[in-house]
């Protein structure tokens, strides 16, 4: 009898637990209508799912920052609504989650990770759902009436943080801790592989493939691995801190991802910039075409020109030379005049990938996988 | 190659903590499979502890305490209330995971003070140090991983020369004939229980305050679980234990060195060999059925004296 309780118990605590895993949020806020006579009398509730905590140090916390913008922005008129820590390989998740912030009023449901497309695809193409509108973060779902998608050409402030890593490094060996060796990874190495060719012919960028999106320790000796390799430039395409305080410990330059992390300590020395995403100028006026009902669906892809993509402020650590170079690119590139993928371009196996005066444009990058020539990598 | 395995001695150090706490726990006789949750309860306070007092000696109290308290839940719950080993070893994981984030929720980006970053800076032993290949391996470390060295001499005295050792095995291998010849079967399983965690505990802290000196959610990512697989693979002695955790911390970097110079091996078969030692091992020890290999005879098998 006891043992049965026992069991009972646990099992109850096990769903508590895991319920607090699942974290929720919102911002309180749009529960008091004003009187004053506002022609929207209700807020918009918009729902985010999350893959990761809203204070991950990295992705999600990018991610939540341009929710929060957009929510400032909008005041009384939009209510946000999230839930944390979704498994973006799990469909029934992503489903579960989008139907829980449904049924608490959303009218916008936000997938903030690749994962999450196809429930968000299953459930705005299955009827059910027609008076919801869903945007999905980096995949390329789209149909004629409520599923849209969005991301950021982010290989230009990527490009330009080749520039600034090709002309500080003394050994011409660049190290790059990645995630997963796939197509928006494989595009972020070769724009900044071209980067910092384009003014060190030299530059040699190696690149290792951690497994994973989030794993401090393991992502620190990645970084480590490349150091005893001679690298002494660092940068990633993982979420979290470990490879620049690696590079700081050497007394080495790293070059960060999704946050501006100059001012965390141990990092003053080596810290040069990151590239980072400014989502709320995408979500900002997408919820307002929403609210106004002049939304359609579209797949947005943003530029540095736009702002949704970024470098951080250069930290005093960069040279005056290498400022000013990212300086000159980055006017270009925001003109409109600066290709990142112009031919010729060869990948490091020595095929010809794009021909002399050929310009890749956004659908012909993401059919990327290969790295450049000048890049050697353990997959 | 001896900065390879340098770096492999720090990777091998929290999960060297961990096997060997989640060893003694298993000796006594409990299968305590939330060391991932102590691992993190250990990481999230010892490093709370260091931000907040500057002492990395009361940061490592801390951590030892944090994984303790989370073993002592599960010894309630196991010893006491004769609940199932697993189950509460599962939910323990679960309940330190939540616990590291809630508690660590507002330290994200935060850095471990200078005081103790110096005291956990690599010295150098004397003499030791200067053996030409071990020296530079084995002895130019920080202080955390001296204490593991130490850990392992004193729980190979303490379980193999000492009649404390001798009663606590005996509790796990046959715990009615413990109980029969008087030894107090209940104050056996709760200190080595909680000893245990707060060694977990440690391990955690390895992480959260010399591996990566800024606090980030989640240090531990799965560490927890090749350290119970490196139990086993180490058939439950602190010396195998040691030589287990280095080759498996040497394994989880040597892939990413290997990419680092260029070699062409996939991690995703580098980051599941350690489960693959595991499987192997206990296939030759179970084949070989040698009495000292074998897992304690009472694991994970609740005792209660009426019940016999």
């Amino acid at each position: 009898m006891k043992k049965k309780f026992l069991i009972v118990l646990l099992i109850m605590v096990l769903a508590v637990s895991m319920a607090a895993c699942g974290n929720g949020g919102n911002d309180d806020g749009g529960g008091a209508a004003d009187d004053n006579g506002d022609v929207s009398a209700e807020p918009l509730t918009v729902g985010f799912i999350y893959i990761g905590a809203v204070n991950d140090g990295g992705y999600t916390q990018a991610q939540h920052a341009g929710t929060m913008a957009a929510k400032d922005y909008f005041g009384d008129q939009v209510n946000t609504i999230w839930l944390e820590g979704i498994d973006d390989t799990n469909k029934q998740a992503a489903t579960d989650a989008a139907k829980q912030m449904i049924d608490q009023g959303a009218k916008v449901i936000v997938g903030t990770s690749f994962g999450f497309g196809e429930a968000l695809n299953e459930m705005a193409n299955s009827g059910e759902y027609d008076d919801i509108t869903f945007l999905h973060f980096s995949g390329s779902y789209i149909n004629d009436t409520n599923l849209g998608n969005y991301f950021g050409a982010m290989e230009e402030p990527r490009y330009l943080s080749g520039i600034i890593a090709g002309m500080q490094t003394k050994s011409n060996k660049l190290g790059y801790v990645a995630a997963y060796p796939y197509t928006e990874v494989q595009i972020g190495i070769n724009a900044f592989a071209l980067g910092a060719q384009s003014v060190n012919p030299d530059a040699e960028v190696k690149v290792v493939y951690i497994n994973s999106w989030y794993d401090p320790a393991k992502e620190k000796e990645a970084a480590e691995a490349l150091l005893s390799q001679g690298c002494d430039v660092i940068t990633q395409h993982a979420d979290t801190v470990g490879p620049q305080l690696a590079a700081a410990g050497e007394g080495k330059f790293a070059i960060g991802y999704n946050l501006d992390n100059s001012a965390v300590e141990g990092l003053e020395d080596a810290f040069l910039t990151a590239p980072v995403w400014n989502h709320d100028i995408f979500l900002i006026p997408t919820i307002q075409g929403i609210i106004d009902g002049t939304w359609t669906p579209e797949s947005y892809y943003g530029t540095m020109a736009d702002g949704y993509v970024d470098l951080a402020p250069l930290t005093k650590n960069v040279d005056a030379d290498a400022a000013a170079k990212v300086d000159e690119i980055m006017s270009e590139i925001k003109a409109g005049e600066f290709p990142i993928f112009t031919g010729p371009i060869k990948d490091n196996e020595g095929n010809e990938r794009v021909a002399e005066g050929k310009t890749l444009n956004r659908a012909e990058i993401w059919e990327t996988d290969y790295l450049v020539e000048g890049v050697t990598s353990g997959e | 190659m001896v900065s390879f395995l340098a770096a492999a001695v720090i990777a091998a150090t929290p999960l060297l903590f961990a096997t060997l706490g989640e060893l003694i726990t298993e000796k006594s006789g409990s299968l305590n499979l939330g060391v991932e949750g102590m691992m993190l309860m250990g990481a999230v306070i010892g490093f709370s502890a260091a931000y907040g007092t500057g002492n990395p000696g009361i940061a490592l109290l801390g951590a030892f305490v944090a994984g303790g308290a989370g073993a002592l839940l599960f010894a309630i719950v196991t010893v006491s209330l004769q609940g199932n080993q697993v189950v509460t070893g599962l939910t323990l994981t679960i309940f330190g995971t939540g616990f590291a984030s809630f508690v660590g929720d507002k330290m994200i980006g935060l850095s471990v003070p200078a005081s103790v970053l110096e005291f956990f800076s690599a010295r150098k032993i004397p003499i030791l140090g200067d053996i030409p290949f071990i020296g530079p391996v084995l002895f130019r470390h920080d202080v955390f991983v001296y204490l593991g060295y130490a850990m392992v001499i004193a729980l190979s005295i303490y379980l193999y020369r000492t009649r404390a050792g001798l009663n606590m095995r005996a509790v796990g291998e046959n715990t009615a004939a413990a109980d029969a010849s008087g030894i107090a079967i209940t104050r056996h399983k709760y200190a080595h229980i909680i000893v245990g965690g707060g060694l977990c505990g440690l391990g955690g802290a390895y992480l959260g305050l010399v591996t990566v000196p800024i606090w980030q959610a989640d240090v531990v990512t799965g560490r927890g679980w090749i350290a119970v697989a490196l139990v086993i693979f180490a058939s439950w002695n602190p010396t195998k234990a040691f030589l287990g955790a280095f080759l498996f911390g040497a394994l989880s970097i040597l892939g990413l060195r290997l990419q680092s110079m260029g070699i062409h091996i996939s991690q995703y078969l580098v980051d599941l060999f350690p489960y693959a030692a595991t499987i192997i091992i206990v296939i030759i020890s179970t084949h070989k059925n040698r009495k000292e290999d074998l897992p304690p005879g009472n694991l994970s098998e609740p005792y209660f004296r009426e019940s016999r």
